[in-house]
């Protein structure tokens, strides 16, 4: 038996959470814990408007003021390049001429707590010569629109999407697809379905707010960050301050949360500067609405158009989308081209065409959140499928039946990526079973499904070590962030695994980058297929060169040799420890064995966005609603989601991954959505901003974990949780239909629901 | 407005103490900051989400809303001091066995919120605990492994009576 057929006794269970001790006795630390001698306190003051150059600042008073410290301003940092962004370089640090949104920092205070620095920052006075805005999508493109940057494209560090194009007016990347004839499609075409559709921006909500640590010292930075990819941050912090990489230390915590929110660089430059400034430790925190403007989900709108034949073949599917970013790029290139990606849907096309662009307008900037780009489009595509097997007189699931792709067809049509890895039509057969689908329906009621793929993993590099101590207990050095989503249980499960010990002898620490192997990010649901194969690999690494020990001291074969709770032995011979190999090898009771893994893009790839994914994630769902006729308040009654994992290394896991993914679905799709005025958000407290609260689960949530070991990660594994947050939307946006209520916008308020039914009752009458 | 400190006497995980504290001190930062009880969390600010939730003799309160004299002469309970609870292995164990923990951020006060409702008798029916956890929001469980966990309480209470 190979070491990678093994699945002892830490893969595939249950095991309790590593990390559960510390979070439930409150001794587990985040970012806003950590205590730093001498520490600031500094605070952000925000544009009040969301476009205008800067006529003047004074912060004399602010200054002046007992406890302020330092007061930092755009003009403070003319020396260093002061424009950062992983994708386009269109940010900076903190505004020096311009200001594009309600909300971008315009200056900076530390002080001696968090309450001078709010004084302070409120005796800065701000002269604004206002501009015209572009507020939304339709203004942004608008012909003689006002462009929200106006200086040359910069390609960022981590755009990865091949070559990065000039500008177009407001548009800063545009998605391109097209493979087949939509004409010769339509010529063929008994039903077509085409509408307009809007998915307004929301807000991740991952309770702890951005927060950053920074000690900026003589020759080096060091920074407690709520982060998720630490080792993409310290080399843009590296960037904008003329800093080799060894100079930046980046230290992870337990982060509150993430969701795509804490995902490249965000407060960590303005921290820097200021502790730059102000020559000691400075923590600045967010507060909700400031984290509200830090990061959201994109706001879509989206023309689609749907071909069948007269007996339910899909045919063709033209698509044409405009993404809001906001007023700098943040992610919004790669949401853009996996939003293409998610846009024809996992079916056999004979034609399809996308485009898709990426939009600047003067609102708070837009990045990753769960699914991005298959939550935008997956309720669309489906909505539209959902009609057209109503048109055709099919039952939705038997339209699917006839067109889903198979594993190893190409998912883009054009052939391009990773072909299909995953058993779609299986899937979606046991989503509608979980939702009792050819059961008789309560009046009001329908029941929904939802297919997609989200092109996931992200770039495939990461690196681990596994260090065996001479005590035999096992340390997992791995670069995940651990958000929440179980990930140093599993590294540990990994280990413990292939090493051969209990998954109590593992430790998994959090992301140092002056010791952690290089990881490049935690997001895409990359942590367990692709960090959690270098862990693997690493472990094996570390389990051979310990074999290979006893070998020696034992005078027989490696081959002979097996592993068992920590302790190497071959038939008819003697056994003997971890512990005892290593002294063997260093000759007294100390030393260690380290092994070491990475996951690196195939020989002559680069990895880049084109040649992956690393993996289709699997967005496969069940909704049943009812509609309430008076109020248009729609209750969702079930749910199920299907977790293709691969391999589940631990089931409990990946069912609470896709309930936090269903419920976050449910909101997206029920009520969630930031209302710009102007420009200006409207709603930027948990007040006005309703997510899901305990009362809004519903009466069946059921997760359904599905292992055909079809994934690249190890033991055949692949990621998960984000498969619910597109799907979720789109079986609850297909119910609806099937009640009688086809939406073309989200979230699915009271209201909407109610225009949409007199709607549909008046052009009945008509 | 009366802007003097006053002297207040309170206890804070069962020990009393003698506290300096500013009439609009909340009792979020005198915890954090001041007491290095960092197991309250903050974050909505707006005693929405529940993140910073402690009991006051025995109630669940938003500890960022709620004033420091307001503690005088009363009893504050945070995470820290539950946990030294001999009945806090019972929560642990029902967490723990349904991985009702994720990110943590959400954790301590939804605890102290299900130790409160349990003390009042509140966590076997479903509509009081639905109205007891409508001030605890968690953005990663979906909350069923936490309706789970409570449940086990429940029924854990039911047993030892």
């Amino acid at each position: 038996m190979t070491v990678s057929e093994q699945t002892g006794s830490g893969v595939g269970n249950s095991e309790d959470r590593k990390d559960a001790g510390p979070k439930l006795r409150g001794s587990a630390e985040f970012a806003g814990d950590i205590q730093v001698p001498d520490m600031l306190h500094g605070k952000v003051l925000r544009s009040e408007v969301p476009s205008a150059t800067i006529a003047s600042i004074d912060t004399s008073a602010a200054e002046a003021m007992p406890g302020v410290t330092t007061v930092l301003v755009g003009a403070d940092l003319a020396q260093s390049d002061r424009q950062f962004g992983h994708a386009i370089k269109d940010r900076p640090i903190v505004a020096h001429d311009r200001v594009r949104f309600q909300g971008e920092p315009v200056a900076a205070v530390a002080a001696v707590d968090e309450a001078t620095a709010e004084a302070g920052v409120r005796a800065i006075l701000v002269e604004y010569k206002e501009l015209p805005i572009v507020a939304t999508i339709d203004e942004a493109l608008a012909d003689g629109a006002p462009h929200v940057h106006d200086d040359e494209t910069r390609p960022g560090l981590f755009h990865g999407l091949g070559s990065l194009p000039d500008r177009v007016g407001n548009i800063c990347y545009s998605y391109g697809l097209a493979a087949g004839s939509i004409e010769g499609t339509d010529a063929e075409a008994t039903h077509a379905v085409e509408g307009t559709y809007r998915f307004p921006a929301v807000y991740q909500y991952a309770m702890e707010t951005h927060t950053v640590v920074a000690d900026f010292g003589a020759n080096e930075i060091t920074l407690w960050a709520s982060c998720q990819h630490p080792f993409l941050v310290r080399a843009e912090i590296a960037d904008l301050f003329g800093l080799p990489l060894s100079a930046v230390r980046v230290i992870v915590p337990y982060l509150g949360g993430g969701f795509g929110s804490k995902s490249y660089t965000k407060m960590e430059p303005i921290t820097a500067a200021l502790s730059w400034k102000a020559r000691k430790p400075v923590r600045i925190q967010n507060r909700v609405d400031e984290s509200m403007q830090t990061s959201r989900r994109h706001g879509l709108k989206c023309w689609m158009r749907t071909t069948a034949s007269v007996d339910g073949r899909l045919l063709g599917r033209q698509v044409r989308f405009w993404l809001d970013t906001g007023a700098y790029a943040d992610n919004g290139p790669r949401v853009c081209a996996t939003a293409g990606d998610a846009a024809p849907g996992p079916y056999r096309w004979q034609a399809v065409q996308v485009n898709g662009d990426c939009v600047y307008t003067n609102t708070s900037p837009a990045g990753s959140y769960r699914a991005f780009g298959a939550a935008h489009l997956t309720w669309i595509g489906e909505s539209q499928i959902e009609e057209l097997a109503r048109r055709a007189s099919l039952d939705p699931l038997e339209l699917r039946r006839r067109n889903l792709l198979s594993p190893g067809e190409a998912v883009r049509p054009d052939g391009t990526g990773k072909p299909l890895d995953a058993d779609l039509a299986g899937d979606v057969e046991r989503a509608a079973a979980a939702v009792d689908w050819e059961a008789p329906k309560p009046a009001n009621t329908g029941r929904g499904l939802a297919v997609g793929v989200l092109a996931a993993g992200a770039h495939p590099v990461s690196r681990a070590n596994v260090r065996v101590d001479a005590d035999g207990q096992v340390e997992v050095n791995v670069g995940t962030t651990e958000v929440g989503q179980g990930a140093r249980t599993v590294m540990a499960q990994i280990a413990a695994t292939e090493l051969g010990v209990e998954v109590a002898a593992v430790t998994v620490q959090g992301a140092d980058t002056s010791f952690t192997p290089y990881d490049r990010s935690t997001g895409a649901s990359r942590s367990t297929t692709v960090a959690g194969l270098a862990v693997q690999r690493a472990a094996a690494d570390a389990r051979k060169q310990l074999l290979e020990a006893a070998a020696g001291e034992l005078g027989v074969d490696v081959g002979e040799l097996e592993v068992e709770a920590g302790t190497i032995s071959a038939t008819g011979s003697r056994s003997i420890a971890y512990p005892k190999v290593i002294a063997g090898m260093f000759g007294f009771s100390g030393g260690e064995v380290v092994g070491q893994g990475e996951v690196r893009p195939k020989p002559g790839g680069s990895g880049s966005y084109a040649e992956g994914p690393v993996f289709w994630e699997v967005c496969v769902a069940g909704a049943e609603v009812t509609v309430d006729r008076e109020t248009g308040e729609v209750t969702v009654n079930k749910t199920a989601t299907i977790a293709d994992v691969g391999k589940a290394i631990n089931p409990l896991l990946v069912e609470r991954q896709d309930e936090g993914g269903t419920m976050q679905g449910l909101g997206n799709a029920l009520f969630e959505e930031m209302i710009f005025a102007d420009g200006v958000l409207t709603n930027d407290s948990l007040l006005e901003y309703r997510v899901p609260r305990v009362a809004d689960v519903p009466a069946q949530m059921q997760g359904i974990i599905v292992e055909n070991a079809d994934g690249p990660g190890p033991y055949g594994a692949k990621g998960c949780g984000e498969g619910p947050q597109a799907a979720v939307p789109a079986a609850i946006a297909t119910a609806l239909a099937d009640a009688g209520v086809p939406m073309t916008e989200l979230p699915l308020t009271p209201e909407r629901v109610w225009r949409q039914m007199q709607s549909t009752k008046e052009e009945e009458n008509a | 407005m009366n802007r003097t400190p006053t002297l207040i006497k309170t206890t804070i995980n069962d020990s009393g103490r003698t506290l300096t504290v500013e009439p609009n001190e909340l009792l979020l930062d005198t915890l954090r900051d001041r007491l290095g009880l960092r197991g309250a969390k903050r974050s909505c600010d707006v005693q929405v989400c529940g993140a910073c939730t402690v009991l006051v003799d025995g109630e669940p309160v938003s500890a960022c809303t709620y004033l420091t004299t307001e503690t005088a002469g009363r009893e504050v309970l945070t995470v820290e001091g539950f946990a030294e609870h001999s009945e806090f292995v019972e929560f642990e164990r029902a967490f723990v066995k349904h991985a009702a923990v994720q990110c943590g951020f959400c954790t301590p006060g939804m605890l102290l919120t299900l130790k409160a409702l349990r003390d009042n008798g509140e966590l076997e029916d479903e509509a009081s605990l639905e109205a007891g956890l409508d001030g605890s929001i968690c953005r990663c469980t979906g909350y069923s492994a936490i309706l789970y966990a409570a449940a086990d309480l429940a029924a854990a209470q039911e047993e030892t009576g």
